[in-house]
């Protein structure tokens, strides 16, 4: 108990010194396979030898049982001839007998002599003999008869002894082969378990330096689990870092226009105004650029804050159809007094799961690009239908539309095509759009509408059965 | 009015002051939430204009929260720099009766605080029929006439009129509009209040002599008869 106790404290003060988990788990690999080839080999070994002891003591048992018979029949003169018989017979000279009489005189057998050690007669010996001359194993049995008589029956197990020895020494150098190919195998894994954890170290360290086009290469096992979460996390990283960049860069641009702007009407009137008046008109004027800051501003936040992805908590089954009835209520009137005529097509629709204020926004921002750029005495269509399994909502004017590389931008930040140069806006208004209509995992499709631009919103259906509103 | 301010930028509270006093209301301030809650469980208010975000460990929401736990009704406007939705609704649910963000155009804030102020007079009975100078507007039979000639309207548009008429003697702004009479929250681009306050215009207005609806600038609407 003392040494045991020893022991633990011994092991609590020395740490397992390795760290390396690819090497940890290497070594509890070669010592389980170590282990696990000793523990198999050593039942071979111990079942084998344990078979041929067995096989030469029942031979010796149905040997003595049969020469008993013969005694019972025929007294020792039978017995001999009987030992004689079978001697003469046996080829491979393994057979031991001994018959001797009450006073010890030997009646028959091929043993010099009763061997002093056995004194039992119920047990088997093995013991070094001597054999004509030459020394050899035997296994040997002694029996009692009537009259004072005792039998030996044996075999010679020198033959036995070589086949456990062969048999030992194979089994020690197949558990030695098994030794130096499990720690072969130690190596082989750990080298593995580096190469994967390098791979994904080398492509994340490159990342952390700055490098975020790197990605972790797949190979097909186990580890791109791991990997392709890694990557689609630094896709992911890749473009808010984007995002990010992009603001900052608009941020640099098109907030400071306008803050340059009111900046440089204040001074102007401070330095020049001759009557309150031209004072209160250029104050007027710098407010309503502060205010077309902030409202650049609040989109900006909004757009960054959809593209996180966060704002998922004002979601609910809608449908969409009352609500763009109730956007063409609001718009109807101000298109009227513009020239244009708004048309309402819709049908019944699934369900969506979406966030009402911010899908009514998305649709009036389409609403008011259409208005912006739409020619007089033209129509604007808003249509609605459900396909397979996505709610689509278009927005189709007759302006003047898109090119194809405009098209591809419009959804950036800040992006205003030539044409929209002299119309009011930030260049905000699709990418908000975009953004909303991310977050409910859907898409944004513009086309060209020969004449005008078709914006498709597209919205993933509820799939389930049973959850259309009443 | 009676009004509490509760607002630590030195400058927007100067300047809120100001404008409420010229305006013609009683106005206490605080620049911190402990202050504020004091002044709040105190002092009785018309209405409480509460920063969100305050210094001292109280912050606006702090305040709500305790003035709503000792069954105080008074309604709350909260100002914050947090233009989020989330935030909004958050606010909202604290039991604040309105919310603003910073930036905000004076204009739109004296609005608001108005018709919170007359929302905090309790109505002595349901009425059923509101009345402006010669405007009448039947809530039962949803029928309204000028005079004695009867006004065909939309329903939006009475319902346009009706918080108008509701909210008579004061501005009301687009904004408030837009989130009162139709229940949107976004900010559109175009003048999409504006052509259906005109529309109302031409019916209730300008067969008459008097107008009754005017434009303030810079500001919204606003119905009197004078």
């Amino acid at each position: 108990m003392k040494i045991w106790r020893g022991i633990r404290r011994l092991g609590k003060r020395l740490r397992w010194p390795i760290r390396s988990a690819g090497l940890n788990f290497a070594l509890a690999y070669g010592l389980v396979f170590i282990i696990s080839a000793g523990v198999f080999l050593s039942f071979i070994w111990w079942n084998t030898t344990g078979q041929l002891d067995r096989q030469v003591e029942a031979a010796v048992q149905v040997d003595a049982h049969d020469l008993a018979q013969r005694w019972v029949h025929g007294g020792p003169a039978a017995l001999a001839l009987a030992i004689q018989d079978r001697l003469d017979q046996n080829v491979e000279d393994d057979e031991l007998y001994l018959l001797v009489g009450p006073d010890g005189r030997k009646y028959a057998g091929n043993l010099p002599g009763w061997p002093v050690v056995i004194t039992q007669m119920d047990e088997f010996y093995e013991l070094a003999i001597r054999r004509d001359g030459f020394r050899t194993q035997a296994k040997m049995h002694a029996y009692p008869l009537s009259e004072g008589f005792r039998l030996i029956v044996g075999r010679d197990v020198r033959g036995r002894q070589v086949v456990r020895h062969v048999l030992t020494d194979t089994l020690i150098w197949a558990w030695v082969m098994v030794s130096l190919l499990a720690a072969g195998g130690t190596l082989a894994i750990r080298r593995i378990f580096r190469q994967v954890v390098h791979s994904i170290a080398r492509t994340t360290s490159a990342v952390a330096q700055g490098d975020l086009s790197r990605r972790i290469p797949l190979t097909g096992n186990e580890t791109d689990l791991v990997a392709q979460t890694v990557n689609t996390m630094l896709e992911r990283i890749n473009r808010l870092m984007d995002g990010v960049r992009q603001v900052s860069n608009a941020i640099a641009h098109d907030l400071r226009t306008p803050i340059a702007r009111a900046r440089a009407r204040l001074e102007d009137a401070s330095l020049t105004s001759t009557s309150e008046e031209e004072l209160r008109a250029a104050i007027d004027r710098a407010v309503l650029d502060l205010d077309r800051v902030t409202s650049i501003f609040e989109a900006l936040l909004r757009i960054a804050q959809l593209e996180a992805g966060a704002r998922r908590a004002a979601f609910t089954v809608l449908d969409m159809k009352p609500l763009l009835e109730g956007l063409t209520e609001l718009y109807e009137a101000s298109m009227e007094e513009a020239g244009l005529k708004l048309d309402l097509k819709v049908g019944q629709l699934a369900p969506v799961n979406g966030d009402p204020h911010l899908l009514q926004q998305a649709v009036a921002n389409l609403l008011d690009n259409a208005i912006k750029f739409a020619p007089i005495n033209t129509a604007i269509t808003l249509s609605a239908a459900t396909q397979n399994d996505k709610v689509s909502i278009t927005v189709a004017d007759q302006g003047p539309g898109m090119d194809e590389q405009d098209m591809a931008r419009a959804s950036e930040r800040f992006f205003r095509a030539e044409a929209a140069r002299n119309t009011p806006g930030a260049g905000l208004g699709l990418s908000l759009v975009q953004a909303v209509v991310h977050l409910h995992g859907g898409t944004m499709e513009l086309a060209n509408g020969h004449p005008g631009l078709r914006v498709t919103l597209l919205l993933p259906v509820i799939q389930k059965k049973g959850t259309l509103p009443a | 009015m009676r009004i509490l301010l509760v607002e630590d930028d030195s400058t927007v509270r100067a300047f809120v002051l100001k404008g409420l006093r010229e305006a013609g209301h009683v106005v206490d301030e605080a620049d911190n939430g402990k202050d504020g809650l004091f002044l709040a469980v105190s002092e009785n208010y018309d209405v409480v204009i509460l920063d969100r975000m305050l210094p001292g460990g109280i912050d606006g929401l702090r305040i709500l929260e305790t003035l709503r736990g000792q069954k105080n009704a008074t309604p709350v406007l909260l100002l914050s720099a947090l233009a989020d939705v989330d935030e909004r609704v958050a606010g909202l649910k604290a039991g604040g009766d309105d919310y603003m963000t910073k930036p905000f155009a004076f204009s739109e804030l004296l609005a608001r605080v108005e018709a919170l102020g007359r929302r905090g007079r309790p109505e002595s009975a349901p009425q059923t029929r509101l009345t402006v100078g010669d405007l009448e507007m039947d809530l039962l039979s949803r029928t309204v006439k000028r005079g004695n000639e009867k006004i065909d309207l939309q329903p939006r548009e009475f319902r346009l009129l009706e918080f108008l008429i509701r909210h008579a003697g004061q501005v009301v702004t687009r904004t408030m509009l837009l989130e009162r009479v139709w229940d949107y929250h976004f900010d559109p681009q175009t003048n999409v209040i504006d052509v259906h306050v005109s529309r109302l215009r031409q019916k209730v207005d300008k067969p008459f002599a008097t107008p009754l609806i005017h434009t303030i600038r810079n500001a919204g609407y606003i119905l009197r008869a004078d």
